[in-house]
């Protein structure tokens, strides 16, 4: 029997406001335990929470990227259960009104592009960080649990998907485009490493042709995507393996394990289905009119989706405009300055995505700190269009003008790059090789055509390897043709 | 008679004309205090150094021409519900013992820019749950008219400090009725403003959508002053209400001729004692005589509010109540995991009140249960607000008993929790609908116990809320004192 | 209306531990206060709409600036355990699902 996968991700993204959510300490990252904390943060007797303008303002931009319907009226609600590292035991999220539903995200994967229904996004708190010690370090001798609440408050979007994606690799694909939206709207690091974007997995599969879902289990503790990838993979297979032995799954919670590649089961905290929601009675309700909403969407970048689109209506090969849309801001920059100075664009973005990226990755340097520009890439493809230097020859030049060395121009001369591209110097080369090879001659005009490549090679060879191969292969035949 | 019986506006005067200072004011106010509290137990703390230090600081302001206004140099109480940077605040709960707060609540701030002079935190049923004071983790406080028998409550503490002389005036709150309750049981005045005129930030919550902050006094006039100091904007509580502030001393003196004064038929009958009707029909027939036109107006939802409001209490007080777990403040029960050692700290910490209604309000908005009772009361509260509005076009505003009954002995109620959450019958509908209401002292029964009059007023309406109870409290020409008060 | 209040699961959802004598009372304290409280069914109120917030106030934001947070100290001075700049608690049974 063949099986399909069913799979919906629940994505939360950390918000890098200045303040907190509901309060005013800094949102940091990587701070001394408990200093960015106040009373509303530590949820200490008789303190409110107060909403943060700029997070409704970047869960709108987040909606509307997402081509979400933004509530013109939503609520916060209180999501009620008890855990050390909550201060109030409840946290302050959203219920049956969010800021953004129904919305969608496509997604390229493998040439091929699908489009991912977006269910909801919705605003809400992030908890503190819990970590557990044993008994060594610590006063009593005794397991414990260390409690920092500087992440406590953090403004969170929960960004949850429809069960529209059937492979690891679509889910792969999907958690990296919308990391690429977020990153791209500036609204958060977005740094999977760093917990600021985190992603979780409902699994499930079912008889391929079938309508009806199977018992999903939700994957938690994905921290690349490449572990995101590999955590559903091993779950499909898994499902699969204990449905083929006639074996019922049970709806649960399992936990990821980079080292040993497995999933397994978590103990989940009692009555967690029973959140007891209720309206936040210390929060008024959020209303969002036609006003808020333009105003937030002209505020909205060019997203890679679009950009993409763009770099492919100008030649570019798609899987270079896919590197490119998703490389660093100033990298598409000097591609776009590139173009802006003549250059062909998709010779620009080669350079861009290829030396250039690499060639910076190797000096540990910034654009503008190795000498880069968009006339710099002009010049460089159209020192190569008009013959001045080989291909090869240019990759030196773009290095040393990396060093400093000069401009492309100077830079070639310098380094005594420059192809003879000369037609009246070239002619005096050809002569002399014409008149030291008479054999070669005589063979090519008696029809052995191929033989001219060993005439460009003498030339080439008299010339140092500076000649225009191109020039010299024209010149040569002109000669012999005459 | 002591300075400690002095009204504030009298106070004020006095300190103002050089007569006497506030370091005389605050020493008979401590020593009223020492005098009484054994036996009436209004304070959890005294801060017995803070007030004497504060008040030489007035002193010393005013001696320079900088008094900062009316309420400069004035004993004042806070319940102890209010946080108060470096003092205990303990929501008169075991789980709360020695809990310092790091901040201010917003009225304490007001109130020490104010200059007030802060005596000490009062009693209080346990996260201002109760009626009658008696729910302290730390022991009851009795009524200064008759020991035997509840101040009432909430803040009962508050209440009767003012009404015994250890507090000129006080703050409490009110969540279904527990500033306007011990007001009217102590003889006092009490007020609730309307929901979002006074910040609720450093308020330790009971249920956030209906608490509010007032003021208790001995006067309309000082209940007014207390009131315009602590109310207005603050941007730390997001129910705050961002826009006039109206100043209501001139209502006071405005008169009720030609006002419509509707009589709530539902506040009345079975369960009211006959003392309390008669006092409120001769005061009825006096706000007549005075050129109020008198209006019959009728609110069915109201026979029902108490079942709504016994839904909506718990339920958001069982998610405020949530973060008393042991592990950032307060007191911890041990445990070998975080789960035993929350659910010990909060059985041992919370007293049976608390934990009655913490249970009430779980269930009310679990699954399964929450459409029958928490979302049902919300619509409740829905058609209550919309009879409340229909109420108010025949009558600019409505007049009730504050309680059905004078103060009840110690004992009589605690192990009936429905008769006691009838006491607050008449005061808690105003709390759903978020309107302001003030308890004014008109009389007494036959024991010398004193009965209160509620004058409700619809939202943002305090203006005519205190003409009308500054002429009932003209009319009814309350004078009388409890006994362990005159002292002097 | 008789409510049948399953007290034990309430008391669990609640974090309190309460023995079987103490359920028990309670249980029967919430069935009687609860049959009061059903009389909210008498009313009533197809197309009304419930009321969270009295006052009718909408949005109520504060501006993204920060503001001196508490001093860690004297947060942790009120804490039952604390070690090393952190709170301190029992192992947690349970995790976060």
């Amino acid at each position: 029997m063949s099986w399909e996968p069913v799979i919906g991700i629940e994505t939360h993204v950390e918000l890098k406001t200045d303040s907190k959510m509901f309060c005013g300490c800094a949102v940091g990252f990587g701070e001394e335990p408990n200093t960015n904390v106040c009373p509303v943060c530590l949820g200490l007797p008789g303190a409110l929470p107060v909403t943060n303008q700029r997070a409704i303002e970047w869960i709108t931009a987040i909606g509307l990227a997402l081509d979400c319907q933004i509530s013109s009226t939503s609520v916060f609600h209180r999501k009620n259960y008890f855990y050390a590292d909550l201060p109030k035991n409840y946290q302050i999220s959203q219920y049956d009104i969010p800021v953004c539903h129904d919305g969608h995200l496509d997604v390229d994967v493998d040439g091929e592009t699908i489009r991912v229904g977006i269910e909801r996004a919705h605003m809400e708190e992030d908890t503190g960080k819990s970590r557990h010690v044993g008994g060594g370090g610590r006063i009593h001798q005794a397991e414990a649990t260390l409690l920092d609440f500087n992440r406590s408050g953090v403004p969170l979007v929960e960004i949850v998907s429809r069960p529209d994606i059937h492979s690891a690799a679509q889910a792969r694909a999907y958690a990296q485009e919308l990391r690429a939206v977020v990153a791209e709207l500036g609204v958060s690091d977005a740094r999977m490493e760093e917990g600021s974007i985190r992603f979780d997995a409902n699994v499930s599969v079912r008889p391929a042709g079938s309508s009806e879902l199977g018992t999903k289990v939700e994957i938690k503790n994905m921290n690349s995507f490449r572990s995101l990838e590999r955590a559903i993979d091993f779950e499909i297979t898994r499902q699969i393996a204990a449905l083929e032995r006639g074996e019922k799954l049970v709806q649960e919670t399992r936990h990821w394990d980079e080292e040993s590649g497995v999933t397994h089961t978590m103990r989940v905290k009692e009555g967690s289905s029973d959140y007891r929601y209720f309206t936040e009675p210390d929060l008024p309700p959020l209303v969002l009119d036609e006003d808020w909403v333009e105003r937030i969407a002209a505020t909205l970048p060019e997203l890679p989706s679009a950009r993409r689109a763009r770099y492919a209506a100008a030649g570019l090969d798609p899987q270079i405009a896919s590197v490119l849309s998703s490389a660093e801001p100033e990298l598409r920059q000097l591609y776009e300055d590139a173009v802006a100075a003549g250059a062909d664009p998709k010779a620009a973005a080669n350079w861009v995505t290829g030396d250039v990226t690499a060639g910076l990755r190797r000096l540990g340097r910034a654009v503008e700190e190795a000498f880069l520009s968009g006339e710099v890439i002009a010049d460089l493809v159209k020192m190569v269009t008009d013959g001045k230097i080989s291909s090869s020859a240019a990759k030196e030049v773009l290095a040393g003008v990396m060093e400093g060395e000069g401009t492309p121009a100077e830079v070639a001369e310098k380094r005594d790059l420059l192809q003879i591209s000369d037609s009246s110097e070239l002619e005096g080369l050809i002569a002399s090789v014409l008149e030291q090879n008479p054999d070669a001659v005589e063979r090519y005009r008696s029809g052995e055509a191929k033989v001219i490549g060993f005439l460009v090679g003498q030339v080439m060879k008299t010339s140092g390897g500076k000649a225009d191969p191109k020039l010299v292969n024209e010149l040569l035949r002109r000669n012999l043709e005459s | 008679m002591s300075l400690a019986d002095l009204t504030i506006v009298e106070a004020g005067r006095r300190l103002e004309a050089g007569e006497i200072t506030s370091v005389d004011l605050t020493e008979a106010v401590l020593e009223r205090a020492t005098m009484t509290e054994a036996q009436l137990h209004c304070y959890l703390t005294i801060d017995r150094d803070g007030a004497l230090e504060s008040a030489a600081a007035s002193d010393e302001r005013r001696s320079q021409g900088r008094a900062l206004g009316p309420l400069d140099g004035i004993p004042v109480a806070l319940k102890d519900n209010m946080c108060t940077r470096g003092v205990e605040t303990t929501a008169a709960s075991q789980i709360l013992a020695g809990w310092v707060p790091p901040y201010d609540a917003h009225v304490v701030e007001r109130l020490r820019e104010a200059g007030a002079v802060l005596v000490g935190k009062t009693n209080l049923d346990e996260f201002a749950m109760g009626s009658s004071t008696e729910n302290s983790a730390y022991g009851p406080t009795r009524n200064p008219w008759d020991t035997d028998r509840v101040p009432g409550g909430s803040s009962g503490g508050s209440a009767a400090a003012v009404a015994a002389g250890s507090a000129l005036g006080s703050l409490g709150s009110d969540t279904g009725g527990s500033i306007r309750q011990p007001a009217a049981l102590c003889g006092v005045v009490g007020v609730k403003p309307t929901y979002g005129r006074v910040s609720r930030y450093g308020l330790i919550a009971f249920a956030s959508s209906l608490d509010q902050i007032g003021p208790l006094a001995r006067s309309v006039d000082d209940a007014r002053l207390l009131l315009e100091t602590i109310w207005g904007h603050d941007p730390r509580d997001a129910t705050s209400y961002p826009g006039e502030y109206p100043s209501l001393a001139a209502a006071l003196d405005r008169g009720v001729g030609g006002m419509r004064i509707g009589v709530v038929e539902e506040f009345g009958g079975e369960g009211y004692e006959k003392a309390v009707e008669a006092a409120v029909s001769a005061t009825i027939e006096r706000l007549a005589g005075a050129g109020a036109e008198i209006v019959e107006v009728s609110i069915p939802t109201a026979q029902v509010a108490l079942s709504a409001y016994y839904l909506i209490a718990p339920a958001e007080a069982s998610a405020n109540l949530a973060r008393f777990d042991g592990v950032r403040y307060g007191n911890r029960v041990p445990g070998d995991t975080t789960e035993e050692m929350m659910a010990r700290t909060r059985a041992a910490g919370f007293g049976p009140e608390v934990k009655r209604r913490i249970l009430l309000g779980t269930y009310a908005l679990s699954a399964g249960y929450y459409d029958a009772f928490y979302g049902k009361a919300q619509q409740v509260r829905t058609r209550l607000i919309q009879e409340f509005r229909a109420a108010y076009e025949t009558a600019d505003v409505l007049i009730s008993p504050t309680s059905p009954t004078v103060a009840f002995e110690l004992g009589a109620r605690v192990d009936d929790p429905l008769s006691m959450y009838l006491s607050d019958v008449c005061t808690l509908p105003v709390n759903l609908t978020g309107d302001p209401a003030i308890s004014v002292p008109v009389g007494t029964d036959d024991a010398g116990l004193p009965i209160g009059l509620q004058v409700m007023a619809p939202a943002l309406g305090e203006e005519q809320m205190f003409c009308v109870a500054a002429e009932v409290e003209r009319l009814a020409a309350f004078d009388a004192r409890p006994p362990l008060g005159d002292a002097s | 209306m008789p409510v049948d209040i399953d007290i034990a699961h309430v008391a669990r959802l609640a974090r309190l531990a309460l023995d079987d004598s103490e359920l028990e009372i309670y249980r029967r304290q919430l069935s009687q206060i609860l049959e009061h409280a059903a009389k909210v069914q008498s009313v009533a109120t197809d197309d009304t709409a419930p009321t969270a917030h009295p006052l009718g106030l909408t949005n109520s934001f504060r501006s993204d600036v920060v503001q001196p947070s508490l001093d860690r100290d004297e947060v942790l001075s009120q804490a039952p355990e604390s070690q090393d700049g952190y709170f301190v608690v029992p192992p947690a049974l349970e995790v976060d699902g």
